[in-house]
């Protein structure tokens, strides 16, 4: 298996030896290129999967989608892009302008900085250390923030509700989500993405773990689900009932920044649970079957990861075209009622399955 | 009949009779009030649902007809007419929101139209026009001068306050009464809302999530219908039938042809009476799957509308290939019908009657059957059987209540007698039953069409009508069941070629007074629910 | 220059003549290179990329949601992101009468709708008042009150009509100039100018 790391240490090389760098220049320059690599792929996915979102929105509602621009209508997004970034940004009064502005940064910050720890290939990682997936959770908890802040400094009585919305909704199921990683990493052993990925090697956690794994596996697609604010859990920004929700006072690129973060969002926890449950980018192996896992191991890395996260985005996609929006009252019942004694019991569980070693 | 010109002669000596096509009775205005609560609590009278008032102004005199109806007596109707007491300027009326829930809403309207004061009615606001509106729209003497009401691009004017009148030693007195508390929040949901199905607003008084108030403007789309039918002749006036509400525009429209001919005495032949039922049905089922489409568009299921909007799109096809016209069709004529039936017809009514069944399936395997549908519907905007009447929510919100409305079988027009189909009856009230009954009115439907479709009868479309249609002096009521509930139409000619005055009573004006009183202690979302299962569409309210 | 959609030929349209005087102003007094180009790229994205307000008064509003379904689609042009909140729409089909209460709300909204902003006057009653004409309620067309870019016929309009008039308001926007604009921009300042609003300064 293509380990990426030969194509960065050999920059690190490169620029150290070949070029006689100091060491600061070095680092200094392979963050920028990072950052750069990183806006572009989190522009790029972006796009992708407003299109993908489109595209099977249309396949599910019978219909054919974007077509016209460009070749089966790939082009669409980019011209809504630039559409959107020469878009009039409007001066409102009478609103806290400066939380107003921060609002959509700090929800696009949240999710790009949740982009550094993910697993992309093997060797393909920003940062490996041991508390990663730790962090992951926390930085991708600052995006709520965001929301709470557009909707509050809008100065409008829908924005402010759906800002109560989703502060409840994202704190309840932030709880079901850690849980449910939480559960994982009793398998693991490990907080380390690195160490996560690598556990599976033989077998992925969803079979390794089975029954637990499983239970864990579903209601992080649940809470995941929640926490992106996506149907039938899109009550913040409700569009039936709350106009645009909290970002309904937002035009031109601030918009934009909401809508690219909740798709960015669809992308990180599906890249979560394909890490945690699907062994990141680890290729199926089945063990005893060598010819089998060696073919799998042709197959590049970076396809594997990306391959499941659109396979699971694509699950998440399907329940928002499927599923009417569950009311504020029912949606936090599942959390409270169901979901969390669920996931309690369902530790306990997992932590008998490893005591007893019961799992493959 | 007798007995009930007994029972009111007895209680009101000065009572006058006249047999119309609906007994008239007349009372002077002081005693009607009382005669109001005898009609509605005697067992022998029991007057309990009150179609419509019409409010009139007869030049020399101001007054209105109530036109109602007893449910539990055999669905006999009744009209009573009381002139207004006091000047041109300021006629006045009692209130009788006490005897029907829906009067409130109705006397607001005759007040909004001719200026007619209820005394002691609780909310004496104007109903479609602004408040600061020059003029009732609707007497003979109203000043269209577009000097006095000009439009105006700046926000109109907003009170917190409504209005009451009282008697108080033969003199009006006006009292100004709060709607919201100063410490109130209130949400405005509407005219521009995405679920709001069309311009309709709510001034919503919310604590949290929770609604404790509903203040429901309506206006937003008032076009004044009524008023320009009176210049206009009978058949002109047709077409703006259809464009209140459009999804009913085949029902309306017929329901208005059949009052004019009864009115001038034409008979139409037995093949315009079949097409006609048969487009009736068509609408009623395209209607229906497009309120499920919305309805479950409004609750965040959005693929339900494609579809069922492609169970529509099969029956526009089929009407536009006979009418010419995707929704407003204008098909029927006073005399018949415009054309005859496009020769596909049959068989595009076959092919679309197969796949029926099949969607029906689909739509419930989709959607009924969800657990967050579930969730979101049942118990949701509980309406009650006695409620359901007393604030005169007829069609199938109306028989999810139990309510047996469906004007088909109770007081059937056409050729509806002699078929065989079933009305859809449930008794829980909530959003559920209100969804299932629309769902299985489509397959009653269907079995109509099934019925008619090998059968229509040869014969000439339309009779031959007098060019000019003149009708004789006298009034007439009809009433006919459009897809969402009972049109009354009520019709008064001086003897011209134009009427005197057109009310139409739409169904949607009541659902919609009914929003406030099902609402309350229900969360936000159950808002949007309930007004999609109430399923009103606002320029059939407004006109 | 031959202003055209993709597989429309430009023969099929109806009023080229307008269009043509459109190129023509655009073309008058030269532009350089660099600007000309970026107004070409930012052409590109406005026109294939016009997400419509959710605004309907009546019937028409139906069809406009027959436009959405699946038979007329109108996804294939990438018009389906529908938004709520007229911040983010770029133009407003006006779907229905506009009655004197509604009039301060409609103006209202067109005021919040973010720069560029287009309307389509649909049906007759948007562009005329319609069968409605001699009523006291009803505003005699919107032209009055916003400036209108396209005017759509009907009672109400199909909506393959409604597909046209989209597409020619996609065709209006590829000859416009971001910087000095020659024709909808200027013409928009003037008719704001002339019916000023309380509260709004554009």
């Amino acid at each position: 298996m293509f380990d990426f790391s030969v194509v960065t240490t050999w920059i690190n090389q490169f620029l150290l030896d070949t070029c006689g760098m100091p060491q600061w220049l070095t680092t200094t320059i392979e963050c920028v290129l990072i950052g750069v690599c990183l806006l572009l792929a989190y522009a790029l996915l972006a796009l992708f999967y407003i299109i993908y979102e489109r595209k099977i929105c249309a396949y599910i509602q019978c219909r054919v989608g974007p077509v016209r621009v460009g070749p089966w209508g790939l082009l669409q997004v980019f011209a809504d892009m630039f559409k959107i970034l020469i878009k009039e940004l409007i001066h409102l009064q009478n609103i806290d302008k400066f939380l107003f502005a921060l609002a959509p940064y700090l929800v696009i910050i949240a999710s790009m900085l949740a982009f550094a720890v993910l697993p992309w290939g093997n060797g393909l990682q920003i940062i490996d250390f041991n508390i990663g997936i730790f962090f992951l959770i926390a930085v991708s908890s600052i995006g709520v923030l965001g929301i709470l802040l557009a909707g509050w400094s809008s100065s409008n009585k829908f924005t402010l509700i759906g800002a109560m919305r989703s502060g409840a909704q994202m704190v309840s199921y932030e709880l079901s989500i850690g849980l449910s990683i939480l559960t994982m990493v009793c398998l693991a052993g490990t907080m380390s993405v690195g160490g996560i990925v690598s556990e599976q090697a033989d077998l992925w956690f969803i079979f390794k773990g089975h029954i637990p794994a499983v239970i864990a596996f579903i209601v992080y697609l649940i809470a995941a689900t929640a926490e992106t604010n996506r149907g039938p859990f899109d009550l913040p920004e409700a569009e039936s009932e709350l106009t645009a929700g909290y970002h309904t006072e937002y035009s031109g690129i601030h918009f934009g920044f909401f809508y690219l973060a909740e798709y960015l969002n669809l992308f990180i926890v599906s890249g979560v649970a394909s890490l945690m449950f699907l062994g990141g980018w680890m290729p199926l192996h089945i063990p005893g079957w060598e010819g089998f896992n060696h073919v799998m191991d042709y197959i590049p890395s970076i396809v594997w990861f990306l391959g499941k996260c659109f396979l699971l985005s694509y699950v998440i996609i399907w329940f928002k075209w499927t599923f009417p929006r569950i009311r504020i009252d029912n949606m936090l019942a599942l959390e409270w009622k169901y979901l969390l004694p669920i996931n309690l019991v369902n530790l306990v569980l997992m932590v008998l399955v490893i005591a007893f070693n019961l799992h493959f | 009949m007798a007995t009930i010109q007994d029972k009111i002669a007895a209680l009101c000596p000065e009572a006058q009779f006249e047999q119309a096509d609906v007994l008239q009775v007349t009372v002077p205005e002081a005693k009607w009030h009382d005669l109001a609560v005898a009609l509605r609590h005697d067992a022998d009278l029991a007057f309990d649902y009150l179609i419509t008032i019409v409010g009139m102004d007869w030049q020399e005199s101001m007054g209105c007809i109530y036109y109602m109806m007893s449910t539990s007596r055999g669905n006999e109707t009744l009209a009573v007419k009381v002139i207004a007491a006091g000047t041109r300027k300021s006629p006045y009326l009692p209130s009788v929101f006490d005897v029907w829930a829906v009067a409130t809403l109705y006397e607001r309207e005759v007040y909004d139209f001719f200026g007619i004061i209820f005394v002691n009615n609780p909310d004496m606001r104007r109903l479609f026009l602004s408040i600061d509106w020059v003029g009732y729209p609707l007497r003979k003497d109203y000043d269209t001068d577009p000097k006095l009401n000009p439009i105006s691009t700046e926000s109109e004017r907003q009170s917190d306050f409504t209005d009451t009148w009282t008697l108080e030693k033969g003199k009006l007195v006006k009292n100004e009464v709060r709607v919201f508390q100063p410490e109130d929040f209130v949400v405005n949901i509407g005219p521009q809302h995405p679920s709001t199905h069309g311009v309709l607003r709510f001034r919503t008084c919310i604590d949290g999530e929770t609604i404790k108030k509903i203040d429901v403007y309506m206006g937003y789309i008032h076009r004044g219908i009524e008023k320009l039918m009176e210049g206009l002749t009978y058949p002109q006036c047709l077409p703006f039938l259809d464009r209140m509400d459009y999804f009913s525009a085949q029902n309306y429209h017929s329901g208005m042809c059949r009052l004019v001919e009864r009115a001038a005495g034409i008979k139409i032949s037995r093949r315009a009476e079949v097409i006609r039922v048969m487009m009736d049905e068509l609408s009623r089922i395209a209607s229906h799957c497009l309120f499920m489409g919305t309805f479950c568009m409004d609750l965040g299921a959005t693929s339900m509308l494609f579809y069922t909007l492609r169970v529509r799109e099969q029956i526009l096809d089929i009407m536009e290939k006979t009418c010419g016209a995707r929704m407003t069709f204008n098909y029927p004529c006073i005399g018949g019908v415009m054309q005859d039936l496009h020769p596909d017809f049959q068989k595009d009514v076959k092919a679309l009657l197969e796949i029926i069944p099949a969607n029906i399936k689909e739509y419930q395997k989709l959607f009924t059957g969800n657990v967050i549908a579930k969730e979101r519907m049942v118990g949701v905007g509980l309406l009650s059987k006695e409620d359901a009447i007393s604030y005169g929510v007829t069609g199938p919100s109306g028989r999810a209540s139990g309510w047996s409305c469906d004007l088909r079988k109770i007081r059937p027009y056409s050729i509806y007698p002699e078929l065989d189909f079933e009305e859809v009856l449930a008794t829980e009230g909530d959003s559920m039953a209100r969804f299932n009954v629309r769902l299985h009115e489509i397959e009653q439907s269907a079995k109509i069409l099934e019925q008619l479709v090998d059968n229509i009868p040869e014969g000439e479309y339309c009779v031959k009508v007098p060019k000019v249609i003149k009708l004789p002096a006298g009034h007439w009521f009809e009433m006919t069941e459009g897809c969402r509930g009972v049109l009354g139409i009520y019709l008064e000619s001086d003897g011209g070629t134009t009427p005197y005055r057109v009310k139409l009573a739409p169904p949607c004006l009541p659902l919609a007074g009914v929003v406030d009183h099902i609402t309350e202690g229900m969360k936000i979302a159950d808002l949007i629910t309930i007004g999609g299962s109430l399923d009103y569409i606002i320029p059939d309210m407004d006109r | 220059m031959e202003v055209t959609t993709k597989s429309m030929p430009y023969d099929a349209w109806k009023d080229n003549e307008y269009i043509e005087k459109l190129v023509k102003e655009l073309q008058d007094n030269g532009t350089n290179v660099i600007v000309g180009s970026l107004d070409k790229l930012i052409n590109w994205g406005r026109s294939n990329s016009l997400w419509p307000l959710t605004f309907a008064t009546s019937c028409c509003g139906i069809e406009f949601v027959s436009l959405g379904a699946a038979r007329f689609d109108m996804a294939r042009f990438g018009w389906e992101v529908a938004r709520s909140s007229p911040r983010q729409a770029d133009f407003m089909m006006v779907a229905g009468t506009i009655v004197n209460r509604m009039v301060p709300v409609f103006r209202r909204l067109y005021d919040q709708l973010a720069e560029p902003k287009y309307v389509i006057a649909c049906g007759s009653c948007a562009i005329s008042g319609g069968p409605f004409l001699k009523s006291y309620h009803v505003a005699k067309g919107i032209a009055d009150i916003v400036p209108v870019d396209v005017y759509l016929p009907g009672c109400p309009p199909r909506p393959e009509a409604m597909i046209y008039a989209i597409m020619q308001l996609s065709r209006k926007i590829k000859v416009e100039r971001f910087f000095g604009g020659v024709n909808r921009q200027e013409k928009q300042q003037e008719f704001l100018r002339e019916h000023p609003v309380a509260g709004v300064n554009d």
